[in-house]
C-alpha cells in the first residue's frame, strides 16, 4: 500500500517536473529576447530540478541515494541562481542592454510607433558609463 | 515513468543545443549551455535510477560544481573582454 503510494508520488512529480522542463526548453527557444529567455530558463530551471530530484528521492527510500539527492538539489538551488545573476549582470555590463525608460512622461504628439526608437536612441549615450555598476 | 522522464530531458537538451547554436549574442549561448549542463545533472541521476546503480550519483554531483564553476568562468572572461573593448575604443575616439 505504501510502496503503490510512494510509487504514485513519485511518478506524479516526475511528470509535473517533464512539464515545466519543456516549457522552460520552449521558451528559451522561441522567447524574442534575451532577457525573457533568461526569465524562462531560470525559474523553470531551478523549479523541474526540484520536482525531479523529489520524485527520484521517493523512488530511492531511506538509503545514501537520499542524501546525495539532497546534496544535488542543495547545490543547484546555490548556483542556479547565482549563475542567472552573473549572466544578467555581464549581460547588462556589456553591449546587451535593458532599454532604457525616458524620464519624462512622452509628449504627446509622439505616437506608440515610434517611442521604441526613441529608447533605443535614448539608450545610446547610456552606453558609454559602463563604470557605474 | 522514469523512462518518460528520461525522453523528456533529451528533448529538453537537444531545444537548448538549438537556441546554443542559433543564439544571436554570446550571452544567450552560455544561458542556453548553463540550462544543458543542469538538465545533465538530472540526466545523470535519472540514469542512475534506470540502471539501479545509485553510486553514479557522485559523478552527478561533481558536475554540477563544474557546470558552475565553468559558467562563471566564461562569463568573467567575456565581461572584461567587453569592458575592455570599450575602454579602447573610448581611448582612440578622444
Amino acid at each position: 500500500m505504501i510502496e503503490t503510494l510512494q510509487s504514485y508520488a513519485s511518478g506524479t512529480l516526475l511528470l509535473l517536473g517533464c512539464f515545466f522542463m519543456l516549457t522552460g526548453a520552449v521558451g528559451v527557444l522561441r522567447f524574442p529576447d534575451f532577457y525573457s529567455r533568461m526569465h524562462a530558463a531560470g525559474i523553470t530551471d531551478t523549479l523541474s530540478t526540484l520536482l525531479i530530484i523529489s520524485g527520484l528521492m521517493l523512488t530511492a527510500g531511506w538509503s545514501l541515494a537520499l542524501f546525495k539527492l539532497a546534496l544535488i538539489m542543495l547545490f543547484i538551488f546555490f548556483t542556479s541562481p547565482t549563475a542567472s545573476h552573473a549572466l544578467a549582470r555581464s549581460a547588462q555590463l556589456s553591449a546587451l542592454r535593458l532599454p532604457q525608460i525616458p524620464a519624462e512622461p512622452a509628449a504627446p504628439q509622439v505616437s506608440s510607433s515610434s517611442t521604441r526608437a526613441d529608447r533605443s536612441s535614448d539608450a545610446e549615450p547610456e552606453a558609454a558609463d559602463s563604470t557605474r555598476v | 515513468m522514469l523512462n518518460a522522464t528520461l525522453i523528456a530531458l533529451l528533448v529538453v537538451m537537444t531545444l537548448a543545443l538549438i537556441r546554443a547554436v542559433k543564439g544571436p549574442t554570446i550571452h544567450d549561448r552560455i544561458l542556453a549551455v548553463n540550462m544543458f549542463g543542469t538538465k545533465t545533472v538530472l540526466l545523470i541521476a535519472v540514469i542512475c535510477f534506470t540502471f539501479g546503480e545509485p553510486e553514479y550519483l557522485d559523478i552527478a554531483i561533481v558536475y554540477a560544481l563544474i557546470n558552475f564553476v565553468s559558467v562563471v568562468g566564461v562569463l568573467r572572461y567575456f565581461e572584461f573582454r567587453k569592458r575592455h573593448g570599450e575602454s579602447a575604443t573610448e581611448v582612440t575616439g578622444d
